[in-house]
């Protein structure tokens, strides 16, 4: 399977992602990184850059990044070592960050990596340039509050572990884009390597875009920042693909510059503050010391590899015998996943539950918008759930109403059928008195059943389910509907 | 070799450092000065020996994942030029830097 | 001034234990002292008196009821000084500049933590060149410091307060830290025991960075025990500092009684060249003939790289300090001007550094700026690289090497802080071993025309121990550690 070549007239995408590592501690110093805390609780010498203080590499970053390499079928360096990169901005206490570089024969954790996406059903090839570790920045806001202006800085997420990853301009389409952010994302959960939300900021992307002839000289990039969800990035990335070819058709040059997404206004403009060319000034880190990954190292990193996404959706095919779409759809979060086993080994019927959660429990969330882990259904009531159909006491009908309300009162069914009256009726007496009233009461469809015309039994049946609340045992309902009128 | 003005600015610039007219000549001549001193570093076989970054051989000085107490904020804020809510004040910073 | 309050930290202990002395007396005595030489001196930049006086209280009773100082920890009870370069909790740390005046930090250096579990009373902070750049404290923006043994003369630098105080007899022990011979040099200006330790033995968590692969923290004391003894306090690994090394620390107040036999010295020709001063190079042949006389003969050898280390530094710790002085911009501590505009606000508040420390941060700036690295920082890397080399080419044949501290006596205050290269040249001596990474100490071998001059020993990484033996063999075989400068002798 190739990587894609270039065509006439092409966009040329390529990704830089941030992602912030599920470490307890931040990654020089030992300061927590929970989400939320008051401002400026959760720091220290390191983490403020006070004068005299020393960073101190925390493991599991270490691990959590090689994990990520491996999942990503990189070329884990030997040895790589840390840089400092010099710049000057209020968030970033020690005005340099430390992060590592790639130059000369100066490898960074790990190069030349790929994963497979699958767009519109062509399977696709993206390259990993590189994978690498730094600490993040403190988080500045804008003072509005303050009549003179001003802002405020809070230093709680500086020093939070930071993965850095960047693609190779391999992304032809925002389209594309988007799906090879939402496989990302979604390995990295599958890793627990992180959360990777962007809407928290758990994952972060930036992107480069060009236009680019087939056979010509590279196009000049832009680019975009500021997208604040993966949709946002397919966005950005379509409206400045197309102004960047207006600009081409009206004979104007690209301007190689960063430009901000604006969310609300859906455009991207160029930054307001003066353009410097930046020089970092990259060095080695003299506070750290190398970091050698020897193969031993790997391989114990490799053998705590969550399930990923790929492997875990092999299996659901494999053992359960889900359709390929559907595993798919089963696979699509950690969480799903998890929900969708834990269930099954209480149930064992993995298409009946694999239907379920499919059907009737993602229309549910959809609907109220909400995320399998955001609601109270657990797999133990699923499953209660799906054994009550099973052993007849209500409807596959009744259930799906029964559903709903487990989830919004957050009760078992077997307490809401029994509050709600909803045990299925299949006493043979209770409904033959039914089915004789509703024969009576409908001469016309009972003549037509007599005459022949099976599909007007549905019609009677329907009448008897609304007589009796939807409770009636339809199969009952209809042998008894056939016992009296079809001889 | 004589390093311009416009170098002598540029270097300031990204050194965060407001030079007066006589700190440009001033440094400009001293730095000169030692950095022709530093060429005599040219004359020496340099061409194979690779480069000193850090002097001891220690490799893969790693903390564990632990958490461990942070300073408290009172103190902290005490030194600060200027805060305001739990956070650090400064003036106004534009968007993009 | 008692004699009983003047003596070397191990001697104050078994006074203390003996009740001859006890440490409010002696804390009291020298804090009356400080009070008196420093006004002149100007060594100290702040002291800690009542602080100092209350620990000196509790030691007064930990040592009553004791017989000996065993099971008191090393230092009880001992004054000493600190330079201020080195975090102490609640208390200021200047660095000698502008920039960070009144800043109180919110934690100790490990050293100081360290100094404080072993028992020791921090009496204050001590002088020095502003955020440790220079070789004679005429860099501190708060005024320089003055060579107790002529007051028109510098006492060297960066850690010129910390020398000061010790010769002058205002505490017996003091902290240094030496980046290209910041410690060495001022103990042997000063006629005192000065060491730099191999880099990674002492953690540098606290102490504020000037140059990160070349700084390490320093004893400075008397005589050659006393400075065992205060290493033996602070080294050690540190899980705070990831370059400081997990290497055991050796007894080395016990290694001084095993002698010098067999120890190979070495002295490298490049210590008789142009540019070492007549009367230098008189009391280093003389030092090499007391070697010789305690059956220590000191072998020809020589570090052609001498030369090309002083360059090299001048590249690479500069750039080092710049990006270490970068967080100096007024956000989160220290000074804050102009606090309209951001960008202005960083350039105002830096405009608070000195000549020398602005000198020094272009300079590194440029030389790590795009288009220069490979010119300058990798090149001196490079050299670096091979002043290592050197040095482990001639430990194959010696076990210490001999040399003098500084190429002149120490000169007079203003005669080369106009001229930055010309103070540089200072250090020829002491910055290839602060390169290599090599443990190196300073301790008198003469005097000329009455102003001390310094004998540099210098030993293989981590065996801090054979340096401390030979210099211990010669300090027994001279008279020079008794000498006290005639302005203290008399007070």
């Amino acid at each position: 399977m190739a990587k894609q070549t270039l065509v006439h007239d092409e966009t040329v995408i390529g990704l830089e992602i941030h992602v912030q590592l599920l470490t307890a501690s931040k990654i020089f110093c030992g300061c927590a990184t929970t989400f939320g805390a008051p401002p400026n609780t959760l720091t220290c010498p390191v983490c403020l850059g006070l004068p005299g203080a020393l960073p101190v590499l925390n493991r599991r970053a270490v691990e959590l990044g090689l994990r990520t390499a491996l999942a990503l079928n990189c070329r884990v360096a030997p040895r790589s070592q840390f840089h400092r990169k010099n710049y000057f901005y209020p968030d970033l206490p020690k005005n340099y960050q430390i992060s590592q570089y790639q130059y000369a024969d100066h490898s960074p954790l790990a190069t030349d990596g790929r994963l497979e996406i699958v767009v519109e059903d062509r399977r696709l090839e993206v390259g990993i340039r590189r994978v690498h570790l730094e600490e993040d920045t403190g988080r500045l806001v804008h003072d509005a509050g303050l009549s003179s202006g001003g802002s405020l800085i809070d230093f709680n997420r500086s020093g939070v572990a930071l993965m850095e990853i960047v693609t190779e301009p391999d992304l032809r389409s925002p389209l594309q884009a988007r799906e090879f952010l939402t496989a990302l994302r979604r390995l990295l959960q599958f890793a627990e390597v992180s959360t990777g939300r962007m809407e928290e900021g758990t994952l972060r992307c930036d992107a480069n875009v060009s236009l680019q002839r087939r056979g010509g000289p590279p196009g000049t990039r832009t680019e975009v920042k500021n997208m604040n969800s993966i949709r946002s990035v397919e966005r950005a990335l379509a409206f400045e693909i197309e102004r960047q070819r207006t600009l081409a058709a009206r004979g104007e040059a690209v301007v190689q510059e960063t430009r901000h997404w604006e969310e609300h206004r859906e455009v991207t403009f160029a930054s307001r503050a003066k353009e410097e060319a930046q020089d970092y000034r990259y060095f080695p880190e003299p506070d750290l010391v190398p970091l050698v990954v020897d193969a031993a190292w790997i391989e114990q990193v490799r053998g705590l590899v969550p399930e990923l996404p790929a492997a875990r959706r092999d299996r659901f095919i494999a053992v359960f015998g889900l359709s390929p779409y559907d595993a798919e759809l089963l696979t699509a979060t950690p969480t799903t996943a998890a929900f969708y086993e834990r269930a099954v080994a209480l149930f064992p019927h993995p298409k009946t539950i694999a239907n379920w959660l499919i059907g009737d429990v993602t229309a549910h969330l959809n609907e109220t918008g909400r995320d399998l882990d955001q609601v109270a259904l657990t797999p133990h009531r699923l499953s209660a759930l799906l054994r009550l159909i099973d052993d007849g006491t209500i409807s596959g009908r009744i259930a799906k109403d029964v559903l709903v309300e487990m989830i919004r009162e957050d009760r078992d069914p077997a307490a809401i059928i029994e509050t709600r009256g909803l045990r299925q009726i299949s006493d043979q007496d209770a409904l033959a008195q039914v089915v004789d009233a509703v024969i009576a009461e409908h001469p016309g469809p009972v003549a037509e059943v007599r005459a022949g015309k099976a599909r007007a039994i549905g019609f009677l049946v329907g009448q008897v389910m609304k007589a009796t609340g939807g409770r009636a045992n339809p199969e009952a309902v209809n042998r008894l509907l056939r016992s009296r009128l079809v001889s | 070799m004589t390093i311009d003005p416009e170098t002598v600015e540029r270097v300031a610039r990204l050194a965060r450092l407001a030079l007066t007219a006589e700190d440009h000549e001033r440094f400009a001549g001293q730095l000169d000065h030692i950095l022709e001193y530093c060429a005599q570093l040219n004359a020496l076989p340099l061409a194979d020996v690779p480069p000193t970054s850090h002097v001891i051989p220690i490799i893969n000085v790693l903390r564990d994942d632990a958490v461990t107490p942070s300073l408290d904020r009172d103190e902290v804020l005490a030194q600060a030029p200027a805060h305001a809510g739990g956070f650090f004040r400064v003036p106004k910073v534009l968007e993009g830097g | 001034m008692d004699p009983r309050h003047l003596q070397s930290a191990r001697a104050l202990r078994a006074a203390y234990a003996a009740r001859e002395v006890g440490p409010s007396d002696v804390v009291d005595a020298l804090l009356t002292r400080i009070a008196r030489l420093d006004a002149d001196l100007h060594a100290f930049l702040h002291v800690d008196a009542d602080r100092a006086r209350a620990e000196a209280a509790t030691w007064d009773e930990r040592y009553a009821g004791r017989t000996s100082p065993a099971g008191l920890p090393p230092l009880a009870g001992v004054p000493v000084a600190v330079k201020d370069n080195m975090c102490t909790r609640g208390s200021p740390t200047t660095c000698a500049s502008r920039i960070l005046e009144g800043w109180r930090p919110p934690y100790d250096a490990t050293v100081v933590a360290r100094l404080r579990d072993a028992g020791a009373i921090i009496v204050g902070k001590t002088n020095l060149d502003e955020f440790a750049m220079g070789s004679s404290t005429e860099h501190s923006a708060f005024g320089p410091t003055r060579n107790p043994w002529d007051r028109t003369r510098v006492p060297g630098g960066s850690s010129g307060g910390s020398a000061a105080a010790v010769a002058a007899g205002m505490v017996p022990l003091a902290l240094g830290s030496d980046t290209g011979g910041s410690v060495r040099l001022p103990a042997g200006f000063c006629g005192v025991v000065g060491m730099k330790p191999t880099y990674g033995r002492v953690s540098r968590y606290g102490l504020v960075a000037f140059a990160s692969s070349l700084d390490q923290i320093g004893p400075f004391a008397l005589d050659v025990a006393d400075c065992a003894l205060l290493l033996r306090s602070i080294a050690g690994w540190d899980p705070q500092d990831s370059t400081s090394a997990q290497v055991p620390v050796p007894d080395y107040v016990a290694a001084l009684e095993q002698g010098a036999a067999g120890i190979r010295l070495g002295v490298p020709e490049e210590a008789f060249g142009p540019g070492v001063d007549s009367a230098v190079a008189a009391a280093l042949h003389q030092a090499l003939e007391v070697f010789a006389a305690q059956g220590l003969p000191v072998a020809r050898i020589s570090l052609p790289t001498i030369e090309a280390a002083l360059p090299a530094y001048y590249l690479l710790a500069p750039a080092e300090a710049s990006t270490n002085l970068a967080r100096y911009d007024g956000v989160r501590y220290g000074l804050r001007a102009a606090p309209d505009d951001l960008y202005e606000m960083t350039a105002e508040t830096r405009r608070g550094f000195g000549a020398e420390v602005k000198r020094r941060i272009m300079l590194g700036t440029y030389a790590l700026s795009a288009g220069y690295y490979e010119a300058y920082y990798l090149k001196a890397q490079r050299v670096r690289t091979l002043v290592a080399r050197d040095f482990e080419r001639v430990f194959q044949q010696v076990d210490v090497v001999v040399m003098p501290v500084a190429p002149t006596p120490p000169f007079v205050l203003g005669e080369r802080a106009q001229d930055p290269l010309q103070m540089y040249l200072s250090d020829v001596f002491t910055i290839p071993v602060n390169l290599a990474g090599l443990p190196g100490l300073a301790l008198p071998c003469g005097f000329h025309a009455g102003l001390p001059i310094g004998l540099q020993l210098v030993g293989r990484a981590f065996d801090e121990a054979t340096v401390l033996r030979a210099a211990y063999a010669y300090e027994r075989a001279t008279p020079w550690h008794r000498e006290r400068p005639p302005m203290a002798a008399a007070a």
